[in-house]
């Protein structure tokens, strides 16, 4: 019994795995998966639908880049902040305080976005909307920053002592120690928290669906509106009749997904239990 | 001397300012959301319907929805989360198959939402006939949130202190007996924490929901777990995106009942393991 429960998890994975294919397969019968992945034009309800998801590729690439670009300098810096300088009981209060931006619902980040970032990004780079990457990269930064920040601290915590007092032992002050034996010391760990922070950056849908404008094209400037992968599957199910290519490829784009999350954790976890 | 000084100070200012740069904004975006939506609540906006299109009344159909699916989707993961735990933390070897667990394990926590909400509508409503309902729903997060019970759980377990079971075994305890009566106890405060993670957690999400159970606007409450419901971050994405001039003030209070229950839950869970670490006397 209590074996079985603890198979429930490979059960689990499987299962999802096989019902996304199972719907999701069938798409190919009508389109390549070649024109599927690289295929420039997602008009899924015209005739016959046009089902390339290289516009919705793009939109989750560079939303996801511009996170990055925001989140892992920002996140790695809080989290040396938290492990090496703060005082104690600052400390504990930055950590709940971390804690809390990971609870809040992506939705409700959404929510803020729409009404706080969005105008603000239209009129600060006086364009006709605000609903763009940018808009949707700044959101979704603040997403991947509670998991960046715990996970590298943890990691920057882990440091055995003696590293730390072997180098103020040979005269380094505190930030050449922080930045020439802890954070090479702690490089896997860090190296993991950012894959993962990614991970739930791509992963993301309902905040990234209220503010990105939902334009299924390829984008040409982090100033346009953009569509990904996950606010496609999202915002069209609802229309999509069971049974049909269009409902197929969105299965597809979930496989795509579901692959790629496979592929970080699968990674990030190689680097958190890489052998010292 | 001096330069290495200096640079110190310049790198850990830009250090405090990063970590600024995440503290405000997330201060801002609670204060925001309780300036503008506590005028919002009051006992009709609470226990009434919602009434012209969304645009007046209440949202007690919504927090009720939300209510059972996260009930649903507790009394389904708990006791598989909680067995799987003792099975990871007692009885498991350290060979291929545990390792494999482990990995799915990882894998299911970092599965996007939305792509449980797909394998939700594939297998429960579509394939098991479930229909959108709330049996649907609870099920896909009951799933979704598996991993979080577990991890904690486990967590919890394992630092139970091996000579608690050495004791008891010597004692003439069966392994059972022991787990039971010697290593759960001890780690009930963990895998509460856990369970309270894991429920606010699911009253938060929106996109395993979407296709599974979610109703665009329902005036009624649920009679069954057959029926569908509304529910509460869907219901803010609704008013928020779908229906043009709702009244902003709805809008804020619909945000501040969503943030404050998923918030409450996480300040229980924080007390709750702070307390535990307290009393801890191993």
């Amino acid at each position: 019994m209590i074996l079985i429960c603890g198979l429930a998890s490979i059960f689990f994975v499987v299962l999802i795995f096989l019902f996304l294919a199972k719907e999701g397969l069938a798409v190919f019968k009508s389109v390549s998966p070649f024109n599927f992945l690289f295929g420039k034009s997602w008009y899924p309800i015209s005739e016959p639908p046009q089902l390339g998801i290289l516009p919705l590729i793009f939109g989750s690439l560079l939303v996801t880049l511009g996170a990055a670009i925001i989140s892992i300098p920002i996140g790695v810096a809080c989290a040396v902040y938290i492990a090496e300088i703060a005082p104690l009981k600052i400390k504990e209060i930055l950590k709940a305080g971390i804690e809390l931006l990971a609870a809040i619902p992506s939705v409700v980040l959404g929510f803020i976005g729409m009404v706080t970032l969005v105008p603000w990004v239209k009129t600060t780079f006086n364009l006709p909307t605000g609903l763009t990457a940018l808009s949707g990269s700044i959101i979704l930064a603040f997403m991947a920053m509670p998991t960046i920040v715990s996970i590298a601290e943890d990691a920057l915590y882990s440091v055995p002592k003696s590293y730390k007092e072997g180098a103020f032992a040979l005269g380094a002050t505190h930030w050449q120690t922080i930045y020439r034996v802890l954070l090479p010391a702690a490089s896997s760990g860090i190296v993991a928290a950012i894959m993962l922070g990614i991970g739930r950056v791509i992963g993301e849908t309902m905040a990234v669906m209220m503010i990105t404008g939902n334009a299924a094209v390829i984008p040409h400037s982090i100033l346009v509106p953009v569509r990904t992968l996950t606010a496609t599957i999202a915002a069209e199910m609802g229309e999509a009749v069971v049974g049909s290519e269009h409902y197929f490829a969105l299965f597809a784009i979930g496989i795509v997904l579901f692959i790629i999350s496979f592929i970080i954790n699968v990674t990030a976890d190689l680097f958190l239990h890489k052998p010292r | 001397m001096r330069n290495t000084q200096r640079s110190q100070k310049i790198a850990f200012f830009f250090l405090f300012l990063a970590t600024l740069l995440i503290v405000v904004p997330v201060g801002l975006i609670v204060v925001i959301i309780i300036q503008k939506g506590l005028p919002a609540i009051n006992w009709q906006f609470l226990s009434d319907i919602p009434r012209q299109g969304m645009r007046a009344g209440g949202i007690f159909p919504a927090i009720v929805g939300t209510f059972y699916l996260v009930l649903g989707a507790i009394i389904f993961a708990l006791p598989i989360g909680l067995l799987a735990a003792i099975y990871l933390s007692e009885y498991a070897k350290d060979n291929i198959l545990n390792r494999i667990i482990k990995l799915a394990i990882i894998n299911l926590s970092g599965v996007p939402s939305v792509v449980y909400g797909l394998f939700g509508l594939a297998l429960f409503v579509v394939f098991l006939k479930f229909g959108a309902s709330i049996l649907s729903g609870s099920l896909t997060l009951g799933i979704m949130i598996l991993p979080i019970i577990i991890t904690t759980s486990r967590e919890a377990l394992e630092s139970v202190p091996q000579s608690f079971r050495e004791v008891s075994l010597s004692l003439g305890a069966s392994k059972w007996q022991t787990i039971r009566h010697i290593v759960l106890p001890n780690a009930i405060p963990g895998v509460l924490t856990g369970t309270i993670l894991g429920l606010g957690r699911a009253a938060g999400e929106t996109a395993p929901i979407l296709f599974t159970v979610a109703a665009f606007y329902l005036p009624q409450l649920p009679k069954s777990i057959f029926d569908q419901a509304m529910a509460l971050p869907y219901h803010l994405y609704v008013i928020s995106t779908q229906v043009p001039n709702v009244d902003e003030k709805i809008r804020y209070g619909t945000a501040l009942v969503l943030l404050s229950l998923v918030l409450f839950m996480n300040l229980v869970a924080i007390i709750i393991r702070y307390n535990f670490r307290k009393k801890k006397k191993w």
